[in-house]
């Protein structure tokens, strides 16, 4: 539970996402490139990542002196398998029993 | 590696012997994975990703040490020049399980690249719930199936 706090306060900041969408067009990326073209600091992207990381939505692996940063996708997963798959059902079988009454109903 | 890697990490309240049966043993797998799964998963042999009859990924075992590590080639024997390599990290940390997913050597443009990148998060997120609480879960409801014939 506590881990989950922290993936969605992770997620709630719009520069934090950002950064999610940019490793997601590309993949593996150092604190320099994902600081480029970026409204931000050096040093608040590297407090967002460090949330990221801890949130164990990014992770870094360490190359030469540099650490290279991964998009982990899987807490995400998590989410929408915990919280909206389950929500989607409901408004499926909502639906399916609104087709079935409505069908009923022209017999 | 021209296309970079893709590394997803896990942690999971359970074994590393249990996430090793999760990976390997085809009853255990079947149970998150939907498919079937085969090979003796030893150094040297071939292994077997089966949909509906149909083989959608398949390779060799590059490294096998039970139950921490498990390297394999990942090639979709529809596009043979896209092979690839899979490497499963397995570690005890505290009182749960790390698992590291690192999926690189791609070509360049390949298209493997993007297909997984969408199936692993799903993959490991209910290898997870299943390993955790015991309930299996159809990991490709509402998405188009993990391979097969695509329209």
């Amino acid at each position: 539970v506590q881990r989950e706090d922290k993936v969605f306060k992770a997620l709630a900041d719009a520069s934090r996402r950002r950064i999610l969408d940019r490793l997601r067009e590309k993949n593996g990326q150092t604190l320099g490139e994902l600081c480029e073209d970026q409204d931000m600091t050096r040093q608040a992207v590297t407090k967002h990542l460090a949330l990221l990381e801890e949130a164990g939505l990014v992770v870094a692996v360490r190359k030469g002196r540099e650490k290279i940063h991964y998009l982990n996708a899987v807490p995400i997963s998590q989410i929408y398998m915990r919280w909206i798959r389950k929500f989607e059902r409901r408004r499926m079988e909502a639906l399916h029993n609104l087709k079935q009454a409505l069908e009923e109903d022209k017999k | 590696m021209s296309t970079p890697d893709f590394i997803y990490t896990i942690y999971i309240r359970t074994t590393p012997e249990k996430v090793w049966a999760a990976i390997t043993n085809p009853e255990f797998r079947r149970q998150y994975w939907v498919d079937d799964i085969s090979s003796d998963w030893k150094k040297g042999s071939e292994w077997q990703h089966k949909s509906h009859d149909q083989i959608c990924t398949a390779g060799k075992v590059l490294e096998s040490l039970p139950p921490t590590l498990l390297v394999i080639t990942w090639v979709d024997p529809s596009l043979p020049d896209d092979g690839s390599r899979v490497t499963f990290e397995i570690k005890a940390f505290e009182d749960m399980v790390r698992l590291n997913v690192v999926h690189g050597d791609f070509k360049p443009g390949s298209i493997m690249a993007k297909k997984i990148s969408e199936g692993w998060p799903r993959v490991l997120s209910s290898l997870k719930t299943l390993l955790e609480s015991g309930r299996a879960l159809n990991t490709w409801a509402g998405f188009e199936p993990s391979c097969g014939p695509r329209s």
